[in-house]
């Protein structure tokens, strides 16, 4: 386009606030973080493939750097071991963030009510998204994904979300 | 049934152990646990017995060797000189029971973290009494004196030491390993195993015999409903029942799929680590196409659950025969498409080819099984070399490699599945009507209609719900070929309709330990096809 045609742009000019903006930005490019462990991960994979192709949902940018990623997808068991893990995963990733849980386990802990096992990552990290199946089908991890889409939307644009959130490993 | 065992004084277990090896011929260990007698209605003279299991080098049998530890924190005599197996074996049971073992060179925890106190599979440590863990350890007191063997010093030959995983793209779920480099060459490796413990073992003794079977779907959940097989048929030998043709044959066809999509994923995950993303995509569909056969047949995609101890949830349902016809010929396309891409890859041909090779002496010593071993030239398969569930009548071939290399190691894989698909065929035509499970009422359930209309099938269903399936007390080891190798469960029964103990003998763990050898002398990138080619799954390892 001839830039100097000032006319046109006249025309094109729409009016928005800069949060909607940003926030119709951040909806089709979410970079995940897969955080997988264990069973749920290999549907991750599925949901990966190109049967389920995550990436009609602008989402297929895995990124295995947390300081790439913003939504931090975790599939599979959480362990005490693993904990301080996760914790550091979440910590490396820059704002705004957010974060799935993606089956029993990760919400909590699932029918592993034993001495090794996290009784769910909230006990570390702040969830936005649970989801139910162990391990759930590829179709509710694409859900998880639209959900984050809808409540990305209420975002206030460069704010540092969950401030107030305070998990078991924070303190020590 | 019980499994025979040789009782062994403390002080003869080196001795007899290594006699065992080299002039018995049992040059294979399975597996070491422990046994906490704490809650035995009849307790033995001590606290802890040690299990030994070993297997004959022809394969067919196994030989239990126990001991009874008089003093825990004393312990008893390594032999991780005899067998480098008993390396992390005998960490875990010290972990694990806090059993020690005099000699061994690194005893220290391996499933559980370091700052955790107790040891969980004691019968006095509480199921739910969780330990939270601050900070990962650095590894660095197993990679000094590795160094140190090796006359190697990080500073004055310029050595970089680098962390692969635990959360790292290509270590396939939660593994960590440490290597010290020389340039792009490994020259030692440690690694660190546990982050997927998931106190399997401490369950199964809180639970009965069927509610166990979703617990082992989470095993090596790749290829769940085997290890549901594994584990129902061990128990099914200590009742002593065999299933009618029908639920044999159920079990041979599902359970070679299972194989079947096991490799499928092995395959697709390896090849994608060396950035053939198209077969990955070639590979990973058809397995979409087997889970929907078994989404409908089980109800479930992954964790499966579909046996029981004594038969299966239900038959198969109308129009099975087609639909698996067509995933059978799906899988077919996928691996034709594959292999294609792969076969005369210059690209991918040199860099698996003589990376990481494992000879067949090895392999032995390290516990290989399944798939590895085949691939360094070891024709182990328990379906040859011990048949069960008409294996001997199939007509199809073992599958060996010649110098166990990551190449090897992926194309036994390949030529393993048109195997099991052969399997499938034959028993697809072969397939008899009639019953699937056991009719014991004492193992499987009544019929919905005895349940609701009569009250002796609706107290038969809530004793075998409540109380679980009772098998006879005793001890027995039970082996079962599943896709990564011998997957064992070790189950000790006190005549109740829980467990005592369980143990598994996961064919990933003993992979795992030999990780950081193999490794050795070769580039990371190796290093990384390496780990795809051996197949480990945290699940099954950590348990």
């Amino acid at each position: 386009m001839d830039v100097s045609n000032t006319h046109l742009l006249d025309e094109a000019v729409v009016t928005t606030t800069l949060d909607a903006i940003v926030n119709w930005g951040r909806e089709a490019s979410l970079w995940p973080f897969v955080f997988g462990t264990a069973c749920c991960a290999i549907e991750f994979m599925a949901t990966a493939a190109s049967r389920y192709d995550i990436s009609r949902f602008g989402a297929e940018v895995l990124r295995f750097s947390p300081r790439h990623a913003d939504l931090l997808i975790v599939a599979g068991t959480v362990s005490y071991k693993q904990a301080p893990i996760l914790k550091q995963i979440y910590d490396q990733m820059p704002e705004p963030k957010w974060v799935i849980a993606v089956g029993a386990c990760a919400s909590t802990g699932g029918f592993y009510d034993n001495y090794t096992t996290l009784q769910g990552i909230d006990e570390i990290v702040p969830v936005d998204v649970y989801v139910a199946g162990c391990p759930p089908r590829p179709e509710a991890i694409l859900d998880a994904v639209l959900d984050i889409q809808r409540q990305l939307k209420r975002e206030a644009k460069f704010e540092v979300r969950n401030l107030d959130f305070k998990g078991k490993l924070d303190d020590v | 049934m019980t499994s025979d065992m040789t009782m062994i004084k403390e002080s003869q277990l080196f001795k007899t152990i290594k006699d065992a090896k080299e002039n018995l011929g049992f040059t294979l260990l399975l597996d070491i646990t422990a046994i906490d007698n704490l809650n035995k209605a009849h307790p033995s003279s001590t606290r802890f017995e040690l299990v030994y299991v070993l297997r004959h080098s022809s394969f067919e049998n196994t030989m239990i060797f126990k001991v009874a530890v008089e003093e825990p924190e004393i312990g008893v005599a390594t032999i991780s000189s005899l067998f480098s197996s008993a390396d992390w074996a005998e960490r875990e049971v010290y972990d694990q029971y806090g059993v020690n073992f005099i000699g061994h060179k690194t005893l220290k925890r391996l499933l559980n973290h370091n700052e955790f106190v107790g040891h969980p599979l004691r019968k006095d440590y509480e199921i739910t009494k969780g330990q939270y863990c601050t900070t990962s350890q650095d590894l660095m007191d197993e990679m000094r004196p590795l160094l140190k063997e090796r006359n190697l010093d990080l500073r004055q030959d310029n050595l970089m030491v680098v962390n692969l995983g635990p959360s790292h793209p290509a270590s396939h779920g939660t593994i960590r390993t440490l290597a010290a480099l020389d340039g792009e060459k490994i020259v030692a490796g440690a690694c660190e195993i546990g982050y997927l413990h998931r106190g399997f073992e401490k369950s199964c003794e809180n639970h009965n015999y069927n509610q166990i079977i979703p617990y082992t779907d989470r095993l090596n959940y790749c290829s769940a409903i085997m290890n549901n097989i594994a584990f129902a048929k061990t128990v099914e030998e200590m009742l002593g029942v065999t299933l009618p043709d029908r639920g044999i044959f159920i079990r041979v066809i599902v359970g070679e799929l299972s194989r079947v999509i096991d490799h499928l994923v092995c395959l697709a995950a390896g090849l994608l680590d060396m950035g053939g993303q198209t077969n990955y995509w070639y590979l990973f569909n058809p397995r979409n196409n087997a889970y929907d056969f078994l989404s409908k047949l089980t109800g479930a995609r992954l964790t499966n659950s579909y046996m029981r101890v004594g038969g299966m949830t239900h038959d198969l349902y109308e129009g099975w025969r087609e639909d698996l016809a067509d995933v059978l010929t799906k899988i077919d396309f996928g691996i034709t498409e594959s292999l294609k891409m792969i076969t005369h890859n210059r690209i991918y041909n040199e860099r698996v080819q003589d990376v990481s090779p494992v000879s067949a002496a090895q392999a032995i010593d390290y516990g290989f099984t399944g798939p590895n071993l085949r691939a360094s030239g070891v024709a182990y398969d328990l379906r040859f070399a011990k048949p069960y569930y008409y294996y001997d009548t199939f007509d199809f071939n073992m599958v060996v490699g010649s110098v166990g290399d990551t190449y090897d190691r992926m194309m036994v894989r390949f030529d393993e599945m048109n195997e099991s698909m052969k399997i499938i065929k034959q028993a697809v035509k072969r397939i008899p009507d009639g019953a699937i499970n056991v009719v014991d009422r004492r193992i499987t359930m009544p019929e919905k209609g005895c349940v609701y209309g009569g009250i002796e099938g609706m107290m038969n269903q809530f004793k075998l719900v409540v109380d679980g399936v009772k098998v006879p007390e005793g001890e027995y080891y039970g082996a079962y070929e599943a896709a990564n190798g011998e997957l064992g469960f070790f189950i000790v029964s006190d005549g109740s309709g829980t467990p005592y103990k369980v143990k598994v003998r996961p064919p990933s763990f003993y992979h795992m330990a030999a990780y950081p050898k193999i490794i050795e002398n070769y580039q990371v990138a190796d290093a990384i096809m390496t780990l795809g080619s051996l197949n480990v799954i945290a699940g099954e390892m950590d348990r």
